[in-house]
């Protein structure tokens, strides 16, 4: 029974990492070339992003202590564009699994946040200033900048689109 | 703020951080055995052709594929290490990161049916129309 428990104790994430040993092992049996071959790139990989890692915690430390729920709540009271603003930024700002964020914006919405609103919210969660470096690292940070900005401008043409189709005809 | 709750913000962090570790390390190695078991040119022929048709393909795929943002970087920024074109790679990030298939359920019960399917079909057609402004910008189209 008490191992039974210990194995639900177990994450996915962790079911996925052993499985993908385990192909590892049977490709080494298999095809020993494949196996080394792809180990080698997988410690470039790994110590290419290690460094960008740390920075990655520093940020999302920063990000926690500062931004809460409380503090993206206070700001969404604003009006008119100014809430336009404050939502793109509550969205790149939040942090953590959307999942946490799903009760403020329920409350948001009754009392009266409209689902553009709330579209543009969430779609500028794609953007993650903890993980910008190892964006950056990736694909430059002429490309992020852009798609970023880009970005940022798609969420309230989608707000507004949500909008229309919601029929929501209240004042923002 | 108290020594007591930075402490237990840097601890929270790591903790979540640490959760990540598997997933990540898990798909580093997926991704370095999938570059190496399949040739360069497969990504070519799902990825390349008609830029509408790559930025389709790279949309489909991203908002298929479940995991967080840095597993989406680590796979595209790979994808085009290798030669995979821009556009297609970033309809892929977009919707990627834009597209919750793994939290419609609880999505649909919070915000409704109708909003949360309206939303997650203009994300995806967004992508497309991103990866194609991108595609414009680098002059690739």
């Amino acid at each position: 029974m008490k191992t039974k428990n210990k194995f639900k104790k177990i994450s996915g994430n962790w079911y996925f990492l052993i499985i993908t040993i385990l192909i590892y092992l049977f490709i080494l049996i298999f095809k020993q070339d494949l196996f080394f071959s792809s180990l080698n790139f997988f410690n470039e990989i790994i110590l290419k992003i290690i460094p960008i890692f740390i920075l990655v915690f520093i940020l999302m430390v920063l990000t926690n202590y500062f931004i809460t729920p409380k503090f993206i709540m206070k700001h969404f009271k604003e009006k008119g564009i100014k809430k336009w603003f404050f939502v793109i930024l509550g969205g790149i700002l939040s942090t953590g699994p959307i999942y946490l964020w799903y009760p403020l914006l329920e409350n948001l919405k009754n009392k009266g946040l409209s689902y553009g609103l709330i579209t543009c919210f969430l779609y500028n969660r794609a953007i993650k200033i903890p993980l910008l470096p190892i964006a950056i690292f990736y694909f430059g940070w002429k490309y992020i900048l852009i798609l970023s900005f880009v970005m940022i401008f798609m969420s309230v043409i989608q707000g507004m689109i949500i909008n229309k189709l919601m029929n929501k005809d209240k004042k923002e | 703020m108290p020594k007591k709750e930075i402490k237990k913000i840097i601890f929270n962090t790591g903790k979540s951080l640490w959760k990540l570790f598997p997933l990540i390390l898990g798909t580093i190695l997926l991704v370095s055995l999938v570059i190496k078991l399949i040739p360069k040119s497969f990504y070519f022929t799902i990825f390349e052709g008609h830029y509408l048709i790559s930025s389709f393909a790279g949309s489909l795929i991203g908002s298929i594929s479940v995991g967080t943002p840095v597993t989406s970087y680590i796979i595209g920024g790979e994808l085009l290490e290798k030669g995979t074109n821009l556009i297609a790679v970033t309809a892929f990030l977009v919707a990627w990161v834009t597209i919750g298939i793994i939290q419609l359920p609880a999505e649909i019960k919070i915000l409704g049916k109708k909003f949360t399917f309206l939303r997650n079909i203009i994300a995806f057609i967004s992508s497309i129309i991103i990866a194609l402004i991108i595609g414009l910008i680098f002059n690739l189209i």
